[in-house]
């Protein structure tokens, strides 16, 4: 097949056109991916731009996304291909009595009356397609394995009709949330990408990035006191969209400079939990001697 | 950084595969086909690379983010810089070639010397001051040179010496005296502001450069282990440096740092957990076969009972009662199980618990109405009366409080999970108490965090109890913690 990429540094430069700023790991795995095509399984804290990084690749290649949005009790029908029976039935009727029984099964079971799910319009698209298996770890174990097939050979078997291979190798994106471990068979398919939460002068750059009209300075200081936060023992740490709804608020109040008092005020858009707020408001308007062990 | 190629002296598939063998070795389920990959990766990226090309390993070789960590050490060892610079001949010579070349490579460091002549003529002051400038302005090169420098001066290693890596972190860190270091950044970023820091811009700062002082530390480890390698190869090496993965390791003897990998390691475990055990009592269960309604549905199909119809699921949520033993070196055992009870508390009607030492106290009210499972643990640790006598563990008298003040509400709905080690110092075992228990209770479980083969040595009395217990299991670690938990619903 051909390649999509030429070089490691080419994806991270498309992406960062794409607004997708990645690192050094993130643009090596996508490059990685393409070479050896296989899909990509991502891993991480919620909101750190799991499902984004597949949308920009999409972007990038100019490639249609196709997502499957993965939840408890999802099945053949809805992931791979159904067949459509009002059709088949209408099929029937207007036949009659008249043609013979053969026929018709045959006709009844072909791709005209073959309802494609997500899946399987990847696996037949024509143009260029980005796969994006969304939060795969909602589904149950059994589940996983209809995925495997169509991980590992890129293709789909219907009793009915055959093996329907893939005209060409999608990139696929897997997302976890880690809510449950996912099946060895799964994750021997994939590549493993763990997303963490940007370092500081990645996260200045997203926030630069994502919120128009902020300047450098206040994108510096919301970079810097959202990594302060993480350090807090919290339920929910801020993630890089609450601290991009932050910066963004910031920004329409007005605010070049933050101090305390704004940062305890608008706490609540970066910390979800009650007691979360409670813990950061309290840790910093106190004097910072007491902090030290939080950061030894 | 100038990067030695290390094709040089082994061919890159066959040091790949001593890399495998020592992940595998250090506990990381490695696949063949997740080899193969690796394989082919390595033709993609070029090694020189070195991001890429660790992440490109990293991608088709790990597939648990817990494992990173362990990754990344056998990484470093194995795709290091390995070039001559990094021999240990002898203090003196090693000193004359390594600073050279190192300051060639990196221009900023001779300006920033102000001409003070090479590395090695700096007194510690000297050496200081600038790493002090260098933490000021969060320069990354100086800081990395800077490491190498002080693990140099400071180390003092010599080739052969068959000591540990954090023998010479403990002795360079000493010398840098790092902790004045971050008071005086503070001292100094104040006096640099144009008005007085709040106190909340002072929290950042300080912040921002714990993260800095952190970076170093990292960079003199990394420094270290470099050059141990070169004095005593990598398969040595890697071995001295395995460490158990976080859910392998002991909790009678983690050390501090596994410890803060442990608590951090414990939450996405009870939420994972959680998901699960829910998702369990969801599915996959049938209630009992209701006769009634299958007889009266029988009367549509003539009277077959053709349809068979079952009672509503209703699964009976068990009643908790913890009773644990908090002395010494099991209370950090006794305090992550605490942690994991509470936290998937929902799956229970009740939870009640107890902690003692040689006195008993129910310690339930410290956990009720509050989210944060982490703060009532360590409430439990300060505040619960739990001393009667001499504060040496004495089960026999701690049971004794219980089945007098508790044992009216164990019942045959109640689940007894007793935690501790059953080192009883010789007291009376009182394990009558536990027969009794187990008579009225619907289970008693007892979990003991030390090694089976040292049950019943000494004064450990764990057989005498477990004979009355519906089951005694060893719990060791967080993957044993588990897996008990899940086995209980």
């Amino acid at each position: 097949m051909d390649n999509r990429f030429e070089d490691v540094a080419g994806v991270r430069g498309a992406l960062a056109e794409a607004n997708y700023l990645a690192d050094d790991g993130i643009a090596g795995i996508v490059y990685l991916a393409d070479r050896l095509g296989k899909p990509i399984l991502v891993e991480g804290p919620a909101g750190t731009g799991k499902t984004q990084l597949a949308k920009s690749v999409a972007e990038m290649i100019g490639a249609r996304l196709i997502r499957l949005q993965c939840y408890e009790g999802l099945d053949e029908s809805k992931a791979l291909y159904e067949w459509n029976y009002k059709k088949q039935l209408l099929r029937i009727q207007t036949e009659g009595g008249g043609s013979n029984w053969d026929e018709i099964e045959d006709d009844l079971f072909s791709e005209e009356f073959l309802l494609t799910r997500p899946l399987l319009e990847a696996i037949r698209a024509e143009d260029p397609v980005v796969l994006l298996i969304d939060e795969v770890d909602r589904v149950e174990v059994e589940t996983e394995a209809l995925l495997l097939e169509i991980l590992s050979e890129y293709q789909v078997s219907i009793p009915e009709l055959g093996t329907v291979k893939a005209r060409q190798i999608p990139l696929v994106f897997l997302t976890s949330n880690a809510t449950r471990e996912l099946s060895e068979a799964l994750k021997r398919r994939c590549l493993f990408l763990y997303i963490d939460y940007p370092d500081l002068e990645r996260e200045r750059e997203i926030v630069l990035n994502k919120v128009p009209g902020i300047d450098e300075n206040l994108a510096d200081q919301v970079a810097r006191i959202v990594r302060s936060i993480r350090q807090l023992d919290l339920k929910k740490s801020p993630s890089v969209s609450e601290t991009i709804d932050w910066a963004r608020t910031l920004v329409l109040m007005g605010i070049d400079k933050v101090d305390a008092q704004t940062a305890t005020e608008t706490a609540n858009i970066l910390l979800k939990y009650r007691t979360d707020i409670d813990k950061a408001v309290k840790e910093f308007s106190e004097a910072p001697d007491g902090l030290d062990e939080t950061e030894s | 950084m100038a990067l030695a190629d290390p094709q040089a002296d082994t061919p890159l598939l066959d040091l790949l595969g001593g890399f495998i063998v020592e992940l595998r070795a250090a506990g990381l389920p490695v696949s063949l086909t997740e080899n193969l990959d690796a394989m082919e990766a390595v033709t993609h990226i070029p090694i020189e690379d070195r991001e890429a090309f660790k992440y490109a390993l990293g991608a088709t070789l790990v597939k648990n983010y817990a494992h990173w960590k362990a990754f990344e050490i056998v990484f470093e060892v194995y795709f290091t810089l390995r070039g001559p610079e990094y021999e240990l001949v002898g203090e003196g010579e090693a000193s004359d070639g390594d600073p050279d070349g190192e300051q060639s490579s990196l221009p900023g460091e001779g300006q920033a010397q102000g001409g003070g002549g090479g590395g090695q003529s700096l007194t510690p002051e000297q050496l200081a001051e600038m790493l002090f400038k260098a933490l000021m302005n969060g320069d990354g090169a100086m800081m990395t040179a800077l490491a190498r420098q002080a693990v140099k001066r400071f180390a003092g290693m010599e080739p052969g010496r068959p000591v540990g890596g954090t023998y010479y972190l403990y002795r360079t860190l000493r010398n840098l005296e790092l902790d004045s270091m971050l008071d005086r950044l503070m001292e100094s970023a104040q006096d640099q502001a144009p008005q007085p820091l709040t106190k909340f811009e002072e929290r950042l700062e300080r912040d921002e450069f714990a993260d800095r002082i952190e970076k170093l530390k990292a960079e003199v480890e990394a420094e270290i282990r470099r050059r141990l390698v070169a004095d005593r190869g990598v398969e040595a090496m890697a071995r001295t440096l395995r460490k158990p993965l976080p859910e392998d390791v002991d909790f009678m003897h983690a050390s501090r740092e596994e410890m803060a990998d442990l608590r951090k390691a414990i939450y996405p475990l009870t939420r994972k957990l959680a998901v699960r055990l829910a998702r369990k009592r969801r599915h996959g269960r049938k209630g009992a076969l209701d006769f009634r309604n299958t007889i009266r549905h029988s009367l549509s199909y003539g009277g077959v009972p053709a349809e068979p119809k079952f009672r509503f699921p209703r699964p009976a949520k068990p009643e908790m009662m913890v009773i644990a033993d908090i002395s010494g070196s099991v209370a950090s055992f006794a305090r992550f199980t605490l942690h994991l009870v509470y936290a998937i508390s929902n799956q229970f009607s009740k939870v009640r618990s107890f902690v003692f030492i040689d006195g008993l106290d129910e310690v339930t009210k410290f956990f009720e109405g509050t989210e944060d499972i982490g703060h009532a643990v360590h409430r439990v640790n300060t505040e619960a009366d739990v001393v009667w006598v001499d504060g040496h563990s004495d089960y026999g008298h701690a049971f004794d409080i219980f089945w007098e003040r508790y044992g009216k509400d164990v019942g045959p709905k109640t689940t007894v999970l007793i935690l501790g080690d059953a080192r009883n110092n010789y007291h009376a075992s009182q394990s009558w108490i536990i027969k009794e228990m187990q008579h009225k209770a619907r289970k008693v479980f007892w979990l003991n965090p030390e090694p089976r083969a040292y049950w019943d040595t000494g004064d450990s009395i764990v057989g005498e109890y477990a004979t009355h217990a519906d089951g005694c299991y060893e719990v060791r670690n967080l993957r044993q913690l588990e897996s008990f938990v899940e086995k209980l619903i």
